[in-house]
Order: C-alpha cells, then sequence, then structure tokens
C-alpha cells in the first residue's frame, strides 16, 4: 500500500509532450530517495488539459504540476515526495490562490465540467482492470446479470433518455429495442462500438479508449445481453496505436477475470469481444460503411433502410454505438435513468464531451451538461481567445457541421438547437475562430476533406463536392461573381437531398452555415475582391510604406521570389533608399513581414 | 470470476487505493511534518503508517498529507489533525504505535488521545 501516488498522464497529447521520459525518470528518483515502496507511479489517461501537458498529479494532495520538464523531477522528488513541500513554482498557476494551494476541481477549466464518460479518465490506470474494478467497473455488469431482465435493461436506457453521442443523437435505448425485438429467429446478434473518429480536431473516442477503455468492453456486454448478442466488434482507428494497445490488454484482462467469455458471472450468458482495425477512411465512420469494412469488403456505405438494427453486420441485426455512448451506459444502470435525466436540457439528457481546438487559450478535452452555452465553453472553460482577439465563429461537427456566429453565443447546447442554428452536435469537435480566421477559406478547408474523403460510390457527393470546392476557389480567387453564390447554394441544397450516406448529406454544411451567416464576407471576396481576414492570397497585396521603412534590405534578403528591391527615394530623416515590392514576382508568402522589425510591411 | 462476491473482493481490495486520488475535500487532514527534523527523529514510518491505517480502514473523508517544519523541532515527530469546524489537535513524538491508536480512538472513534497531545507534554 502507498502513501501517495503521482499521477502521470500518458494519453496522445501528454505522450508527444515527452510524458513517457518524465515517467521514467520519476520511477528512477524515488527509487534513488528510496520511497519505492511508499510513492506509487500511476499512468493514466487524458486529463484534458492538452495544452499544459506533460501533466503530473500528485496525491492525497492534490497538487497539479503541469508542462513538466524533465529537470523539475529531481527537485519535486526530493521536496515534495520525501519532506513534503510543494514546489509552488512548477504548479499549475490556476490552482494557486493568495499563495494557497485550491483543488483542481474549483479552477475554471474543471468547475462547470460534469465527468460523466470522462469519470475515470486522468483518474486510473487503463492497463490495470482491478482499478477500473475499484471505482465500481463491471458491477453494472453484474447487477443486469442477476438482477435485470433485457427488458428492463432496455427500458433503463430509454428512460434515462441517452441519445447517441456519434453525432446524430438518435435515442440508444430506441436502437437497442429496434434490434431486440425487429428479427425474433434466435439467430446471431452483434454489438459494435464505433471508434473510426475521423472528423479533424476530435479526439474524445481516443482518450476515452485510452483513459478508460474497460468502460466500453462493460457497456458493449451490457447490450449483448439486452439485444440478445453474444459477439462485440469495436472498429477502431489503426492511426490510434496506443488506444488499439490499451483495448488489446483491457480485452485480454476482462477474459481472464471472466468477465468476457463463456458464462459471465456464472449465468448462461455468454459474450466476446474482438477488435477491428480501420485504415482510416473517413467514410467508415459512417455506420453501413463500418459494417461492410468489418465484413472484409470495401468501406463503402449501403442505402438504408434496411436499418442495422434489421440487417446489419453480415445481414444479421446489429446495433453500432459510438465509444461515447458506451461509456454512459455502466453509470446510468448503476445510478439509474433518473439521475442521467436529471441532467441536461429537455430533449438532451446528460453531457457532451467537446475536444476544444483551434483559438482557445485552454486546447484540451471538456465534458458539460446538456444546455450550457457556448459563451461558458469558450469564455470560462476555454480561458478565451489568445491575444486579445475578438471572437469570430466557432465550428461544431466537423466536416458535417456548421459554424456558431457571436449572436448565437447564449444559445444552449443541445442536439436540437444547433440544428436548429444551422450546425450539428457531431461528434463533439469544436474548432474556435477569431478575427483572423476567413470564413470561406473555412468551408474551403471541410470541403477540401470531403472530397479527399469522398468514397466515389454515389454521384452527388463524388462530383457535386468537388464541383462545390471549384466554385469555392473561385471565389477565394477573386474570379466569382454574385450569381455563382446562389448556384453554390443551389448545389449545396442538390448534394443535401440526394447523397447516398450521411456523409456526403452534411458535406455542404460548413458552405451552408458560412454563407448564411457570413454572406459579406463572401461578398467582399467576390464584389470588392478583398479577403477581410487576411487570408486568401490571390486578394492580397503585399505593400511597404517608403516613409516607415529605412532601407535595411533585410526583406529582400528574405524573399524567395525576389520580388523586393530598392527604391530611388529616401525618405526625410533616414539615409538609406526604401524597399518596395512588385506584385508580378511576389508570391503572397509573408516573409518580409516577418523579418522587418519597422512595421513598414502591410497587407491588405 | 464467477460470481458478484469475487468482483466485490477485488473492489473492496482497491477501493482504498483509488479513493486516495479523490478531488473532493477530505473533511479531516492528518498533516505529518516531513522537514529534516521530522524525519530524522521517525516521521516516515509514522506517516506511512497513518496512510496505510486509513486506506485499510477506508477513512474516506480523510486525507494524509506531508508538510514541512512545523517549528517544533524537539517534538518531533508531529502528526496534526484539522477537522473541519475543531480545534486542530497536535499530537508530539508519535510512533507508528502511537499512531495506530490515534486513527482508531481519534479518526474513527472521535476522542482525542489527549496523553499524547503538546497540551499534556507542557503541562
Amino acid at each position: 500500500m502507498y502513501r501517495s501516488h503521482v499521477l502521470v498522464c500518458g494519453g496522445t497529447g501528454c505522450t508527444s509532450s515527452g510524458s513517457q521520459q518524465i515517467q521514467d525518470l520519476l520511477k528512477a528518483e524515488i527509487e534513488k530517495a528510496g520511497l519505492s515502496k511508499e510513492v506509487s507511479v500511476v499512468q493514466t489517461g487524458c486529463h484534458g488539459l492538452c495544452a499544459l501537458g506533460p501533466i503530473m498529479i500528485v496525491y492525497p494532495e492534490g497538487t497539479f504540476y503541469s508542462m513538466v520538464k524533465p529537470e523539475y523531477i529531481p527537485e519535486i522528488v526530493q521536496e515534495h515526495l520525501l519532506k513534503g513541500r510543494v514546489v509552488k513554482k512548477y504548479v499549475y498557476e490556476e490552482t494557486i490562490d493568495n499563495d494557497e494551494i485550491k483543488p483542481l476541481v474549483e479552477t475554471a477549466f474543471y468547475k462547470k465540467q460534469h465527468r460523466i464518460a470522462l469519470r475515470n479518465c486522468g483518474v486510473i490506470n487503463p492497463e490495470n482492470i482491478d482499478e477500473y474494478i475499484g471505482t465500481r467497473g463491471y458491477e453494472a455488469l453484474g447487477k443486469v446479470l442477476t438482477e435485470m431482465t433485457p427488458e428492463q435493461v432496455i427500458d433503463t436506457i430509454l428512460a434515462s433518455g441517452l441519445r447517441g453521442r456519434g453525432g446524430a443523437g438518435f435515442p440508444t435505448g430506441k436502437k437497442w429495442q429496434l434490434a431486440r425485438n425487429l428479427v425474433q429467429d434466435g439467430g446471431q446478434k452483434y454489438v459494435c462500438c464505433n471508434a473510426d473518429e475521423g472528423d479533424p480536431g476530435a479526439f474524445m473516442d481516443r482518450s476515452v479508449l485510452e483513459g478508460d477503455p474497460h468502460v466500453v468492453l462493460e457497456a458493449m456486454a451490457i447490450a449483448g445481453y439486452a439485444i440478445g448478442a453474444s459477439q462485440g466488434y469495436i472498429y477502431v482507428r489503426a492511426e490510434y496505436p496506443i488506444a488499439v494497445e490499451r483495448l488489446t490488454i483491457a480485452i485480454g484482462q476482462a477474459r481472464e477475470y471472466g468477465l468476457l467469455g463463456k458464462n459471465i458471472f456464472g449465468t448462461d450468458f455468454s459474450f466476446d469481444i474482438d477488435l477491428r482495425l480501420g485504415a482510416g477512411a473517413f467514410v467508415c465512420g459512417e455506420e453501413t460503411a463500418l459494417m461492410t469494412s468489418i465484413e472484409g469488403n470495401r468501406g463503402e456505405p449501403r442505402p438504408r433502410p434496411p436499418f442495422p438494427a434489421v440487417k446489419g453486420l453480415f445481414a444479421r441485426p446489429t446495433i453500432l454505438n459510438n465509444v461515447e455512448t458506451w461509456a454512459n451506459i455502466p453509470q446510468i444502470i448503476l445510478n439509474g435513468p433518473e439521475w442521467f435525466a436529471s441532467m441536461g436540457t429537455e430533449k438532451s439528457k446528460g453531457t457532451k464531451v467537446f475536444a476544444l481546438g483551434g483559438k482557445i487559450n485552454n486546447t484540451g478535452l471538456v465534458e458539460i451538461p446538456m444546455g450550457t452555452t457556448l459563451r461558458e465553453v469558450i469564455e470560462e472553460i476555454g480561458g478565451g481567445i489568445p491575444n486579445g482577439k475578438k471572437f469570430k465563429a466557432a465550428q461544431t461537427g466537423g466536416p458535417s457541421g456548421g459554424c456558431i456566429p457571436v449572436e448565437h453565443f447564449d444559445v444552449p447546447i443541445d442536439y436540437d438547437n444547433l440544428i436548429a442554428i444551422g450546425s450539428m452536435m457531431g461528434s463533439g469537435g469544436l474548432i474556435v475562430m477569431d478575427e483572423d480566421n476567413c470564413m470561406v477559406d473555412i468551408a474551403k478547408f471541410f470541403l477540401q476533406f470531403t472530397v479527399d474523403e469522398s468514397c466515389g460510390k454515389c454521384t452527388p457527393c463524388r462530383i457535386g463536392t468537388k464541383r462545390l470546392l471549384e466554385m469555392l476557389e473561385k471565389v477565394t480567387d477573386g474570379k466569382a461573381t454574385l450569381e455563382d453564390l446562389d448556384k453554390m447554394e443551389e448545389l449545396c441544397n442538390y448534394i443535401k437531398a440526394n447523397a447516398l450516406c450521411g456523409l456526403g448529406q452534411t458535406a455542404p454544411n460548413p458552405v451552408l452555415s458560412t454563407l448564411r451567416y457570413f454572406r459579406d464576407e463572401y461578398v467582399a471576396h467576390v464584389v470588392d475582391k478583398k479577403c477581410p481576414a487576411g487570408v486568401c492570397k490571390s486578394l492580397l497585396t503585399y505593400t511597404i510604406d517608403p516613409e516607415t521603412c529605412i532601407g535595411c534590405g533585410m526583406c529582400a534578403k528574405g524573399c524567395p521570389a525576389d520580388a523586393i528591391s530598392r527604391t530611388d527615394y529616401v525618405a526625410p530623416g533616414h539615409k538609406l533608399a526604401s524597399m518596395s515590392i512588385d506584385p508580378a514576382k511576389c508570391v503572397k508568402c509573408g516573409a518580409c513581414m516577418g523579418t522587418c522589425k519597422f512595421k513598414a510591411i502591410s497587407k491588405k | 470470476m464467477k460470481s458478484l462476491a469475487e468482483l466485490k473482493a477485488i473492489r473492496d481490495k482497491v477501493q482504498g487505493q483509488v479513493g486516495l486520488r479523490s478531488e473532493a475535500e477530505a473533511g479531516t487532514r492528518v498533516v505529518v511534518g516531513m522537514a529534516t527534523c521530522g524525519i530524522a527523529s521517525g516521521a516516515r514510518p509514522v506517516l506511512n503508517a497513518l496512510s496505510e491505517a486509513v486506506q485499510e480502514k477506508k477513512l474516506d473523508n480523510v486525507a494524509v498529507v506531508q508538510t514541512g517544519c512545523i517549528g517544533l523541532c524537539q517534538y518531533e515527530p508531529i502528526v496534526e489533525v484539522i477537522e473541519q469546524g475543531k480545534e486542530k489537535v497536535t499530537y508530539i513524538k508519535m510512533t507508528p504505535e502511537k499512531a495506530m491508536e490515534v486513527v482508531n480512538r481519534h479518526l474513527i472513534g472521535g476522542h482525542v488521545v489527549t496523553e499524547y497531545t503538546i497540551q499534556s507534554a507542557l503541562k
């Protein structure tokens, strides 16, 4: 038994900033100080504050060390772990209040969060099944198998109001009910987990798998019991190596304990889970394409109906839920549906995990009750926009979603409200944009993504998105007309109505929502041939102010295109003639602006 | 594993340890002086004994933490028990055995072990 636990984050974010080295050093220093029997080092999953990685927390005090460097370790071990003196200079500054250290839960980042799906992330060692059991893990499965009928399980999930966290928000209990009741021939049914997270900037599923893999296994077994399935598949991207490794370990441990396999808890229920690795195609996150891929075929969607609940994997009834949805299930069984339904808004219950990214101070992972406003998420939890810039919009839902402008800052976030303002919940990516982002360029970015990732099966998506992208390029090149904007809108609506799968149907959303809220920016590109945010290269001109330029020539040295030369003009008070840029040669790379120390160069 | 009882056995074994990582404010703080003076006079075995006992007995409400020099070096090892809304109790010249008594009589029983407090030494 240890008197102190030092938790080091082993999520992908902190691993890439060097947490493995920190962990090794820590163990060596603890050994050296003779504390190995008193202090234990625990590798955990993501704690959420990825911007501050590598993160290290010392319990029982709960001291939060952020951006830990290897050279801090000897001092922290000697001072804190041995002598009990917190090394304040390395502690996350938000937790220091008047020289006193306050608990992490009282900082702005954590105060408004409510962790259900992320409950164990950053708390337990994901590679140790005992720690999961120590936080009431597998108790829900035990309860379901020994005390509840499958119908009661489904009724509980229905009553909780849980909706799919993958984006579309279909009621989870309803899905289970259909899979249980529609086909009753006693044959094989399947339970699948969609861990093919592909939205740019989204990483909540990865964090759950890395930080708490057993919760997914337990929840899938519960669903297996509820619908009468004995086999589950987790479809996870091969680009998530840490998640794959921890899932493999978790499945092995669960089988060893008999929590997966035959006759679980001595009942006649048997259930096993296998992993299937995806090769990174975005379309495989779409349910029918995902199942086609598990079957060993090329990942392409197929028309629905028949829905997977009737005819899914290997043409058998199948339920498919997202990682975050699964992570809520055991808690609902243990705490009751009323508990879950007490959180959130009328039609969206519980919490939602968001991956904050873009122009925001606290980049990372947050879990908030449904109904929290965008303002609270960005200004309070996210810590606002860096460098005092002005908020312009937030993008939710990735390539299927849309932008939320500042006038909807106080709309409570839930499934229906986001749809009403032209965006969607999506899997939970939340990218913040400030005044330096061009909205046309953002729409172009997401459309480029869809064009790259379109599987090509249906024409509206394969050709429609490509044509749409070309029209957007016309806008950013300053060659479009106002008529083109109307044509774009028409094409968007055509794709929406005719594409085969959810990805194609939602692909025009980034264009439609920016057209709806930021039409003036499009018009500026088309009519004035200007990019208001100064992003679209073709519409920019770099100029040197001859009065400010001192003629040092640094810009000319840095110019890759040889576009800068000396003029004959010597400004009053200057010794050297000023420089000027030849617009015909300029490639608009902006290198000169970076080298000028006198702010003589501007772009318009 | 073939029964819920086995699951519960594992849970009970681990729960106290994982409970150490609770973010909730502990109601009672047990503070052990772990400066050079404290360590030299044997504060470490005391700290370990306290920490183990609290985890073993699942006293979720109690946090065992360290601190630096309290300033009464001649009385080390010193253990302070701080309960919300009550006056701080300072135990002096502690040993692991005395610490166990404090756990049983004070933390669990609710009665200050007066014979080990600094007040009784000063009398």
